[in-house]
């Protein structure tokens, strides 16, 4: 069965992992201490999204790849250089915030009013790609509530694996408790998938591909709708980095077998 | 008033697990800190009564259910609309489900489909200016907020493991079945199963007392210049047979085999922990081999007693954020504590 896909991913921007957070309070609510300096990388489940997406695009001819991104334009401008060269895709950016402390609801809101307007978008090719959470707010609500806007009725969370049978059904591998899989089959387009890290490493940088991508990109960075979020409804009382730091014993004079005794007897402690 | 659902999907054979018990609670310390709340207890699932009988003595005013065949596999359709139809059944302000994989899937599209908000990974409950508010941890657990939202109806998954489960005598509950049209579009996905490892080579068990970290150095060159990465999974497999401890690893030794580099056959991403891995909820952990900063660390946020066992005494990951840190070599350490554990 020949069938083409219209894949579209969902993803921002979030510091970088290695970086240092501290939250201040701002002027509409908590943010980060130095936010617009921090360097940023891809939401890491998105980026994983991002390539499943193209990979699998790369299987059906004739299907494309959208990124749908909310963040401050000149952060996103020098995120895309990198992206670009990870995996073809044509940008939609919108211009706000993409802060954890962001509501969810509202960011939904502005995505699904980016994906509606992408021209030429049909319900029955249409698979809304995601992470299944992000790294700043990590709360899994976003993309189902875009998805909902989009009257998306089948969605799966956490997926690793997703296989195309020859009917055009998906076959769709879901993380669940204890370390498991559920397995699903779905009939086919409209379908929502928040992304694990699934199977696929990460690409290498093709600095053509880079290129290529960055015609497209510059003039949709230029177009960046500038989205305000009123945050009403929702109050933080604090927003505070855990201060437990523990009195670490330091145990380094001791024998293997001596170590081993002692980290015995503490397992078997009850 | 509040009228607070507490929404919970039932086991395979019609009772309440321990999430889902968890939930019960946590729904009843939110009625009892906003006062005059009264509860409902909304149940999902193909037989929900003895789940309604399992908490006849709650404290709920209604017990309702979505029942039937369709509501008994973990499919968003059904789902949804099942705990959209209960949600608005009891007139529920508040609802607080259980975070387990199946919950966390379908409520915060619920959330939007009763033009409510949601909070997911709520950890706890407090009181603040007189008003019930929710911690929950953003930026991967590296920090925590304490957040209220006026917005009605607000959705709350609590995280498994952060409340008691609920414990009280099993009566007879006079229990409502809601009406619900399930249809083919609801039906277009179909649960073929659940895939799992052989139970041997199941290494991930959240309900296991002690989380066994291993880092990317046990994959390194040793003191004799060679990798024993062979003699590592026989040392590791070993210890997690004798102790029945759940396996977690670094990402940087996750992400070893797509660089082409040897690494432990049986594990997999399903066993990172930390940034874009999971943060369990153990009792105990102890990390052996394990290197990094705040980014690694905060997979074992949630670990109550922390031990590790590593060749560097000023390493991020054990200082300040273990209780004993052993300057040792993991090879020689857990060769011998697997000799006492099965001569024990």
């Amino acid at each position: 069965m020949s069938m083409t896909y219209q894949i579209v991913v969902c993803g921002s921007l979030v510091p970088d992992p290695l970086q240092t957070l501290e939250p201040v309070s701002g002027p509409a609510g908590p943010m980060l201490k130095n936010e617009m300096m921090l360097p940023a990388v891809l939401d890491p489940w998105a980026s994983h999204a991002l390539y499943e997406a193209a990979h699998l695009a790369g299987q059906f001819p004739g299907s494309k790849v959208w990124l749908v991104s909310l963040g401050p334009k000149a952060k996103l401008q020098q995120l895309m250089t990198i992206v670009a060269q990870k995996a073809p895709f044509e940008l939609v950016a919108l211009d706000g915030p993409a802060s954890g402390f962001a509501d969810a609801a509202e960011t939904a809101a502005a995505l699904a009013e980016a994906i509606q307007a992408i021209p030429g978008i049909e319900a029955g090719k249409l698979l809304l790609f995601g992470g299944w959470e992000s790294a700043s707010r990590g709360a899994g609500v976003t993309l189902q509530t875009v998805g909902e806007r989009l009257g998306i009725r089948d969605q799966f969370q956490g997926v690793d694996a997703l296989t195309i049978n020859a009917d055009g059904s998906m076959r769709i591998l879901e993380r669940i408790e204890g370390g498991k899989h559920q397995v699903s089959c779905c009939s086919g387009p409209p379908a929502l998938l928040g992304w694990a890290t699934g199977n696929l490493p990460e690409p290498r940088n093709n600095p053509q591909l880079g290129m290529t991508n960055m015609r497209s990109i510059m003039p949709a960075l230029q177009r960046a709708r500038p989205v305000k979020f009123a945050g009403e409804g929702v109050k933080f009382h604090s927003v505070a980095l855990p201060k437990q730091q523990r009195e670490t014993r330091i145990a380094k004079d001791l024998s293997a077998d001596e170590v081993a005794r002692e980290i015995v007897d503490w397992i078997k402690q009850q | 008033m509040e009228t607070i659902l507490a929404l919970a999907v039932v086991e395979s054979d019609g009772t309440l697990g321990k999430p889902g018990l968890e939930a019960v609670t946590a729904a009843q310390e939110m009625a009892r800190q906003m006062g005059q709340a009264a509860l409902v207890i909304g149940l999902i699932g193909d037989n929900p009564q003895p789940a309604a009988n399992q908490l006849a003595h709650c404290g709920a005013a209604r017990f309702l259910a979505a029942a039937g065949p369709d509501f008994a596999v973990a499919r968003y359709g059904t789902d949804a609309a099942a705990a959209e139809a209960l949600a608005r059944a009891a007139a529920a302000t508040v609802v607080v489900a259980p975070g387990t994989a199946r919950v966390n899937r379908f409520l915060p599209g619920v959330a939007h489909r009763l033009q409510g908000r949601a909070d997911t990974h709520v950890t706890g409950l407090v009181s603040v200016e007189g008003k019930t508010a929710v911690t929950r941890w953003y930026y991967r657990q590296r920090m925590e907020a304490v957040l209220h939202r006026a917005a009605r109806p607000w959705l709350i998954a609590v995280d498994p493991g952060c409340f008691a489960p609920w414990n009280g005598p099993a009566g007879q509950a006079a229990l409502e079945n809601v009406p619900l049209t399930v249809d083919d579009q609801l039906r277009r996905t179909r649960v073929l199963g659940v895939q799992e490892p052989a139970a041997d080579a199941q290494t991930i068990r959240p309900e296991a007392g002690l989380l066994f970290v291993t880092g990317a150095g046990w994959t390194k060159k040793q003191a004799d210049g060679q990798t024993h990465v062979k003699e590592a999974e026989i040392i590791i497999l070993d210890f997690l047979k004798h102790t029945r401890a759940s396996l977690g690893s670094s990402k940087s030794l996750v992400d070893l085999s797509g660089e082409g580099q040897q690494v432990l056959s049986f594990l997999t991403h399903l066993n990172q922990i930390g940034q874009t891995g999971s943060t369990p909820r153990h009792p105990k952990g102890l990390a052996t081999c394990c290197h990094g900063e705040e980014p690694h660390a905060v997979g074992w946020r949630f670990i109550s007693e922390r031990r590790a066992v590593n060749l560097d005494p000023n390493c991020g990951w054990a200082r300040g954020k273990a209780d004993v840190l052993y300057v040792a070599d993991a090879f020689a350490v857990m060769r011998k504590v697997n000799e006492l554990l099965a001569a024990s």
